[in-house]
């Protein structure tokens, strides 16, 4: 006789998006909100609606998708949502995905299989509620999928340095001074490699961009249907944090991608697939665009000097060459004929 | 490490059995015939034996519950309350510094109108870290909106744990409730409780039915937008009115539950004992309420007319009700296992607030009199309560000063 260690419920099989014109109509996340013009996190909110469909529930930690997003007496979601705290994105996703599966053992509830998704911003998921998601991501027996927008900062409370905020950011909380030109010095944490390296319960972990819409939908739809604790982080260019023109945020987008410096990627049960212009990079098909393409579009560092901009490339260049894998895994590649060690 | 009785264990259908339990293991036999949904734990003394009873049930299959550890008290409490927002029953608990851990969690249970059930095992604040008996963890949320009822011994622990699935998930209610059992004194010592049958349960607790305000794909609301100075207010009032209904759903609770169970509480605010002739009054909260009754017995027995009135409900706060009992005494003695520094007087947390009420509804003035007394987990003695009644006969004879002082203290 052998044991069930672990017993997920059936989840809804939910195919990839063909291409954008295979895209379905139905939207789930609509008008209703009030946040910025150029607003890619929002844009992910209606991407990550639209993928799941309606048998959705959905909670969301305080950030801008709450604050500007759902604001009583309106509210854009055609799915039913709930606020939960700053940090307690894997929590509530736990919460909602344990009711379900306790009331529906006990005929308490309909059976079916209902996506369970809970969003956090950047400060309520790389700060505040990463014990909570870590902790979710060990629970095997729920089907939940935590999803992160990262614009780089806790962009809600007036745009103040997190833990994925870039080098040297003026933020808020980082003002470039006369005294002091970088107070942030602290390198961008790497959440979906936490995820992957740190959790054999979760089975799927992506890194996505709202500059390539049809993957991120794909993305979702693919955690969703994989079941288990799942986790996607998203970079989500902020026209008003990052002070660009908010037209030109999908082009901000891509050259996070194409610099190098936001690598896409896919964990499904332990195997990597990079994808887009990542994948062209790492086969050598694709140069590298130099940071200060990308950098010196956006306001947030104006204030860069030339010795700036070099550090910020070499460590980019760092970790294209020497990462075990680049984006991934920070540790160093092995030199091929080097004496083994043992 | 905590095993299971059997009558907790195997609790019956038909039949009503006796046990000889903890105040942890009758909450735990509580939950089982309350047949919760969705539990979460983490450890903390002296609350946390409750959850390994739980952990026990479960295991063993005699009761039917997600089971979550969490990596925190913030978390553990998230996530019940988003399970209770998707209408599962849902159980919780906590002690001391581990509640507080919880306190953002616990501020907004209440105003979603979440009716968790958790249990407190009342455990003095860090620092320095201490596992005895103190009330502040559970007195902390009293202006939040939780319920709070304190009890005495397993038999309470038991039947409030039942009364407290009935009027938390009473519609007209939805908020959360907190049992505070004193740790140590209640969570780990055992007496003699009546187990009662599944059925009679069944009769007593009706399913927890969220209605329109369920999370699920089939009702699309969004819950708790953000919300600014022009509807900020109207939601409190609504918090507010549930506090206006509080004491009449439970009054009806209690006559429910004793045509069921069969189990007289009576008055279910707070308890009176040989109040009937008495000068003055000792009250207080928790199982301090057994040196107290052999003190009074004891001083009975010398002449000496002094009674105790035990609070079981702090949330609602009958004032109006204990204000009418107490106007009657000479004096008044409030034994405190709280602190409440820099407040009026000095006073702990239930003197503040039940010299509030009488001064609202007592025709009449005694002095209400504080002791501070059993802190950090050290026991009220006879002693202690005899130099209490001692000092509250004094106030009634117009020593009523001061109205703050410290017993049972070295030096």
């Amino acid at each position: 006789m052998s044991t069930t260690y672990v017993e997920t419920k059936p989840t809804q099989e939910l195919e990839p998006f063909k291409g954008v014109k295979k895209v379905p109509y139905a939207e789930y996340f609509t008008s209703g909100h009030r946040t910025c013009e150029g607003c890619e996190s929002a844009q992910f909110m209606r991407l990550i609606a639209k993928a799941a469909g309606p048998r959705t529930i959905i909670t969301g930690a305080t950030g801008c998708m709450y604050v500007a997003n759902t604001s009583y007496y309106a509210t854009p979601w055609g799915i039913p949502w709930m606020h939960t705290q700053l940090g307690a994105a894997g929590s509530s996703a736990l919460g909602v995905a344990a009711a379900l599966k306790s009331m529906m053992r006990k005929g308490e509830m309909k059976d079916e299989p209902i996506n369970v998704i809970a969003f956090c911003g950047d400060g309520g998921g790389a700060d505040m509620g990463l014990a909570a998601i870590s902790a979710a991501m060990t629970q095997a027996d729920y089907n939940l999928l935590i999803v992160m927008y990262d614009n780089e900062s806790y962009a809600n409370t007036g745009i103040q340095v997190s833990s994925t905020s870039p080098f040297g950011v003026n933020t808020t909380f980082s003002t470039p001074g006369k005294k002091k030109r970088i107070m942030h010095n602290r390198w961008k944490k790497n959440v979906a490699g936490l995820m992957i390296a740190g959790h054999p319960s979760c089975k799927y972990v992506a890194t996505v961009s709202t500059s390539y819409a049809l993957q991120a939908m794909n993305s979702v739809r693919r955690a969703l249907t994989i079941g288990g604790p799942t986790f996607i982080h998203c970079l989500n260019p902020c026209p008003k944090g990052w002070d660009f023109d908010p037209a030109t945020a999908l082009e901000v987008g891509n050259l996070a991608v194409n610099t190098g410096i936001w690598p896409l990627y896919e964990v499904e049960k332990g195997e990597l697939k990079l994808y887009g212009k990542t994948k062209e990079i790492a086969e050598g098909r694709f140069k590298r665009l130099p940071v200060a393409d990308y950098l010196l579009r956006q306001g947030r560092f104006a204030h860069f000097t030339d010795e700036d901009l070099a550090y910020f490339q070499s460590q980019v260049d760092d970790m294209w060459n020497n990462w075990l894998i680049p984006g991934v895994i920070p540790l160093r590649k092995q030199e091929k004929n080097a004496a083994p060690t043992t | 490490m905590a095993t299971l009785t059997a009558p907790v264990k195997e609790t019956r259908k038909f039949e009503e059995q006796e046990a000889l339990i903890t105040g942890s293991e009758a909450i735990a036999v509580a939950c089982k015939l309350a047949n919760v949904d969705v539990i979460t734990a983490y450890p903390i003394r002296p609350y946390d034996t409750v959850m390994q009873y739980m952990s026990q049930l479960v295991a063993d299959g005699e009761l039917d519950c997600e089971f979550i550890v969490a990596e925190g008290e913030h978390s553990q409490f998230e996530i019940v309350k988003h399970a209770s927002a998707c209408g599962a029953r849902t159980f919780c608990g906590s002690s001391g510094v581990g509640w507080m851990y919880a306190m953002e969690a616990l501020t907004v249970t209440p105003a979603l109108r979440i009716p968790l059930v958790a249990l407190v095992g009342n455990r003095t604040l860090d620092d320095p870290g201490a596992f005895g008996v103190e009330h502040n963890d559970a007195l902390s949320v009293r202006d939040l909106g939780w319920m709070l009822v304190w009890v005495d011994n397993a038999q309470e622990a038991l039947d409030t744990a039942l009364i407290a699935y009935r009027v938390a998930e009473d519609r007209r209610m939805f908020v959360p409730l907190a049992i505070s059992c004193d740790g140590a004194f209640l969570t780990h010592s055992q007496s003699l409780v009546k187990i009662p049958a599944a059925e009679q349960v069944k009769k007593f607790l009706p399913r927890y039915d969220r209605g329109d305000l369920l999370l699920h794909p089939d009702n699309v609301i969004s819950v708790a937008p953000q919300a600014n100075e022009d509807w900020v207010m109207e939601m409190r009032r609504q918090n507010y009115a549930v506090t206006e209904r509080a004491c009449d759903v439970i009054r009806e609770v209690y006559a429910d539950f004793e045509r069921i169970f069969g189990r007289k509480y009576g008055n279910p605010f707070f308890e009176e004992y040989r109040t009937e002739d008495a000068e003055i009054v000792l009250l207080g909260m928790g199982t301090l309420s057994t040196p107290v009754k052999v003190t009074i017995d004891k001083l009975r027995q010398q002449g000496k007319k002094a009674g105790f009135v035990r609070l079981r409900w702090f949330r609602p706060f009958a004032g109006k009700e204990i204000a009418k009992s107490l106007e009657r005494f000479k004096a008044v003695g409030v034994i405190e296992r709280d602190l409440s520094l820099g407040s009026p007087d000095l006073s702990g947390v239930v003197a503040t607030e039940l010299r509030s009420a009488m001064y609202s509804h007592a025709k009449t003035r005694p002095p209400v009199l504080d002791f501070l007394c059993g802190l950090g987990g050290r026991e009220v003695t006879v002693e202690d309560v005899e130099k209490i009644t001692d000092l509250t006969f004094q106030a009634a004879k117009g020593k009523a000063e001061p109205l703050t002082q410290w017993i049972g203290l070295r030096g």
